[in-house]
């Protein structure tokens, strides 16, 4: 169910949230699968070992855990950044380790991405940073018109659409980051440590919009270190440790 | 929808080329090192080219015909000289002819003027020019005028002397040194073309080594690899056509200050004007090289970073 909205960005959230809310509503299985996945990088590092666990759709998860636990790799299987050497990774009943390099783009177009280091492209204004995943999925440009300044708006930075990254502060950045990560009505949300270099204000900006996103319908996985936001959120937590799963809670708290 | 992706590769492509200005910049400086140097081998080559034609022109042999030759005799050799395949052309000097011609030659001599008024009548003969195709066939057309069962006792009584065996030496020398300065220049020519080639690759690779992390958001993002490829061959087909111009104006001044140096070299050719009269083919050739270059090279260059 789509809550009600009364403002104009809410119109935009609830267009996007509104298929996603329509299957929260008819289907409540499973939309992503890690089956035994082990990942182990060339120079040898184990990263995952029998990692197994699902995420609901509509979920709003948290991964929690020390540097190098394995959550970033994780998410890098996730997006097809890298293969597993073990195991299944399956998105909406698709293998994406058998999904092969031409077709990936498709994949990808269904989950939005953020970064701990925003990775927005330097010489595109916030405006063409998020209009550039719109033209990747083929979008009008009408559509690339109308629907980037309303999610610039959404994430409230109307006033600086027409900035370069190295004009904008951190969180604004990663404010960017969200919106490009959303535009294209994903399925799901990747945030790797979206909030690892913001600063107490803007981590909590960005995790109300996260919340917002995950309201409406969309399934996010977040990776993070702050106990401060995983227990505000008070929703699933998995906590990682030397590349296993060692805690998963329905409802966690940060334990270290 | 092609016609919207060509349209905003092009656009990103414009875009991407201004924002980088200093990359650009010095990817443009690069590329004009590279195509000057396609565009010097190039004059070089049309040089040495006229250089050896005109070398060539000069060669040939005369056939000097007896004092008492007939005109119907001197034809009929002409003719079967003519029909010969090696044979390009056949000029007759006759003796009045070659009388004025060598006054005319010697008018500011008046010692060989008043030898010649005291001899008295013509001492001069007939001569038979005689131009080959090739410098190497003059051999084969000597044997022939020797060769007596091509040409009737009459005709071949006419031909008093032939200069090929004095030209021998000349002629064989010219021929080969011909050759080897055609050798060497095409392998010039390849060199330095592979140089070009090599130097913009490189220039190329590392203004695109700086957009590597851009190349691996894009395809996180979901851009696909034509479109994320796209633009960096727009950028890569500007360079080579801001280069293209850049060199096809720079060679102007400078074909105009070796003019005076070129001229005087044995069998001159002005290089302003060759530039100026192939202009159209030189910028066609620059400008088609420059753009090749920029676009292969960006396009091998991204590849590396589509792999994410």
């Amino acid at each position: 169910m789509a809550p009600v909205l009364r403002s104009e960005t809410g119109a935009f959230l609830s267009r996007f949230g509104g298929f996603s809310s329509t299957r929260k509503i008819c289907y409540n299985e499973g939309m992503i699968y890690f089956d035994n996945v082990s990942k182990v990088y060339p120079d040898k590092t184990v990263a995952l070992e029998g990692v197994t666990f699902t995420v609901e759709r509509a979920e709003f998860i948290s991964i929690v855990g020390h540097s190098g636990a394995g959550k970033t790799t994780l998410l890098k299987l996730l997006l097809g950044e890298e293969k597993a050497t073990g195991g299944i990774v399956s998105f909406e009943s698709v293998d994406i380790q058998k999904v092969k390099s031409h077709h990936m783009p498709e994949l990808r177009r269904r989950i939005g991405a953020v970064f701990q280091d925003f990775r927005l492209i330097p010489n595109k204004t916030a405006f063409e940073n998020v209009a550039f995943a719109m033209e990747a999925a083929g979008k009008t440009d009408e559509q690339i018109a109308s629907d980037v300044p309303h999610v610039l708006e959404l994430v409230d930075l109307t006033a600086k659409m027409w900035s370069f990254p190295r004009q904008l502060s951190g969180g604004e950045l990663q404010r960017v980051a969200i919106a490009r990560a959303i535009v294209n009505h994903p399925d799901l949300i990747i945030a790797d440590e979206p909030t690892g270099n913001l600063d107490p204000i803007n981590t909590y900006e960005i995790i109300q919009i996260l919340k917002k996103i995950n309201d409406l319908g969309t399934t996010v996985i977040l990776t993070t270190h702050n106990k401060g936001v995983v227990e505000s959120l008070g929703r699933r937590v998995v906590t990682m440790e030397k590349g296993k799963i060692i805690r998963d809670d329905p409802t966690g708290t940060y334990s270290l | 929808m092609i016609w919207v992706t060509t349209r905003r590769i092009i656009k990103a492509g414009f875009i991407n080329f201004w924002r980088n200005g200093s990359v650009s910049l010095s990817a443009v400086f690069v590329m004009v090192v590279a195509l000057f140097m396609i565009g010097s081998t190039l004059l070089l080559t049309a040089f040495l080219g006229t250089a050896l034609k005109e070398l060539e022109d000069k060669i040939d042999i005369n056939i000097y015909l007896t004092a008492n030759a007939s005109e119907e005799n001197i034809a009929a050799l002409r003719e079967k000289l003519t029909a010969q395949s090696e044979v390009k052309s056949v000029t007759y000097v006759s003796r009045d002819e070659a009388l004025a011609n060598f006054r005319a030659r010697h008018e500011n001599d008046s010692r060989i003027i008043q030898a010649l008024d005291e001899i008295g009548g013509n001492p001069l003969t007939g001569v038979l020019n005689v131009k080959a195709k090739e410098p190497s066939q003059y051999e084969g057309i000597a044997k022939f005028l020797q060769g007596k069962s091509a040409l009737s006792t009459d005709t071949l009584s006419i031909v008093g002397k032939v200069n090929y065996n004095d030209n021998k030496v000349a002629i064989e020398r010219l021929t080969r040194l011909i050759g080897g300065v055609q050798k060497l220049g095409s392998i010039i020519t390849a060199i330095m073309i592979g140089i070009s080639v090599l130097i913009t690759f490189n220039t190329i690779r590392l203004a695109i080594f700086i957009a590597r992390e851009e190349i691996g958001v894009m395809r996180l993002v979901g851009g696909n690899n034509r479109y994320i490829r796209g633009p960096f061959v727009v950028e890569g087909i500007i360079y080579g056509l801001a280069a293209g111009t850049l060199t096809v104006i720079m060679f102007y001044p400078i074909t105009y200050w070796l003019k005076s140096a070129t001229q005087g070299f044995y069998g001159g050719v002005d290089l302003l004007h060759y530039f100026v009269a192939n202009f159209v083919q030189i910028f066609f050739i620059l400008m088609l090289s420059g753009a090749t270059l920029g676009a292969v090279s960006s396009y091998l260059a991204v590849r590396k970073y589509l792999s994410i």
